[in-house]
């Protein structure tokens, strides 16, 4: 093994140690505002993982508009609302409790199982990529020849989801000035 | 490809949409089931875009962008319902949003 190739494999198990922590963490912590943290913690380990995996514009997005605007957004909604509510867990072992356990273990050991049954085959060989894979440039150039209609559609997205946000806002306001029924 | 192969990515990508989807299921308070959301998108993009280093093709890396947006919007219509539900004095907690009008 080369010095680099030891050097990844640092910064891979430390960045695999804190995904995975904080993602337990944002789970586990009743406090929503500690999970949004913890939330935003586990954004900026995978932008680590993303960089691994030589997508240097996908990371730079990931802690730009995720861990930056999306979770400012968040932020704000809990400082709004509190994080002192007492509303954690669905309370003691229920059905309700094993059922979710039971669910996301099922569901984690079949895609590990599928994964390990092709890791010797066709996962062991990636392929040999230029020095511009995943640079901002040809990015984009596939975003508006290959995917054009994907990057509109998501534009259409984007707009109905703000129109919507503004929607249900002034409603509630409206509901609450004028007389409720 | 130094360092750990695809193969390991896609655990760790698995492991994170599985307790995600734990958290989804478990928890009562929709703020903290958006977050689990969030964690589970995340989980899937790991896996596209180890994905599309693996077969060295850009096109996951353009659908990664994609799910990112969308998990935007998804926050955006789930904050402005949370938002709603404080205005209107519910107490913040699903099981008391089973109907969709009283």
């Amino acid at each position: 093994m080369s010095a680099g190739n030891i050097l990844v494999w640092i910064v891979w198990i430390a960045a695999a140690a804190s995904c995975l922590g904080s993602a337990l963490a944002v789970v586990l912590l009743r406090n929503a505002l500690f999970a949004a943290l913890a939330l935003i913690g586990n954004l900026v380990s995978l932008a680590v993982f993303y960089l691994l995996l030589s997508a240097e514009f996908v990371a730079a997005a990931q802690v730009l508009v995720y861990a930056g605007a999306v979770m400012v957004m968040f932020l704000f909604v809990i400082a709004y609302v509190g994080w002192d509510r007492d509303i954690a867990w669905t309370g003691g072992p229920s059905w309700q409790t094993l059922g979710g356990v039971l669910t996301a273990v099922a569901l984690l050991a079949q895609l590990l199982v599928v994964i390990a049954l092709e890791a010797t085959n066709q996962l062991a060989h990636a392929k040999h990529v230029s020095a511009s894979f995943g640079d901002p440039a040809s990015i984009g150039r596939l975003f508006l020849s290959n995917h054009l209609l994907a990057f509109e559609v998501i534009s259409i997205v984007l707009l109905v989801a703000a129109i919507g946000g503004v929607i249900l806002g002034a409603q509630s306001r409206r509901r609450r000035t004028g007389g409720r029924r | 490809m130094l360092g750990p192969g695809i193969a390991w990515y896609l655990g760790v990508g698995s492991a994170v949409f599985a307790i995600g989807t734990a958290g989804v299921m478990l928890r009562r308070n929709p703020l903290i089931m958006l977050l689990a959301l969030e964690l589970m998108l995340n989980g899937a993009n790991l896996v596209l875009i180890a994905f599309a280093r693996g077969h060295g093709s850009l096109d996951g890396q353009v659908f990664a962008l994609a799910v990112m947006a969308v998990a935007a919007a998804e926050a955006v219509v789930g904050l402005g319902l949370v938002v709603a539900m404080a205005r209107r004095k519910i107490e913040i907690d699903v099981d008391l949003l089973s109907r969709l009008r009283k």
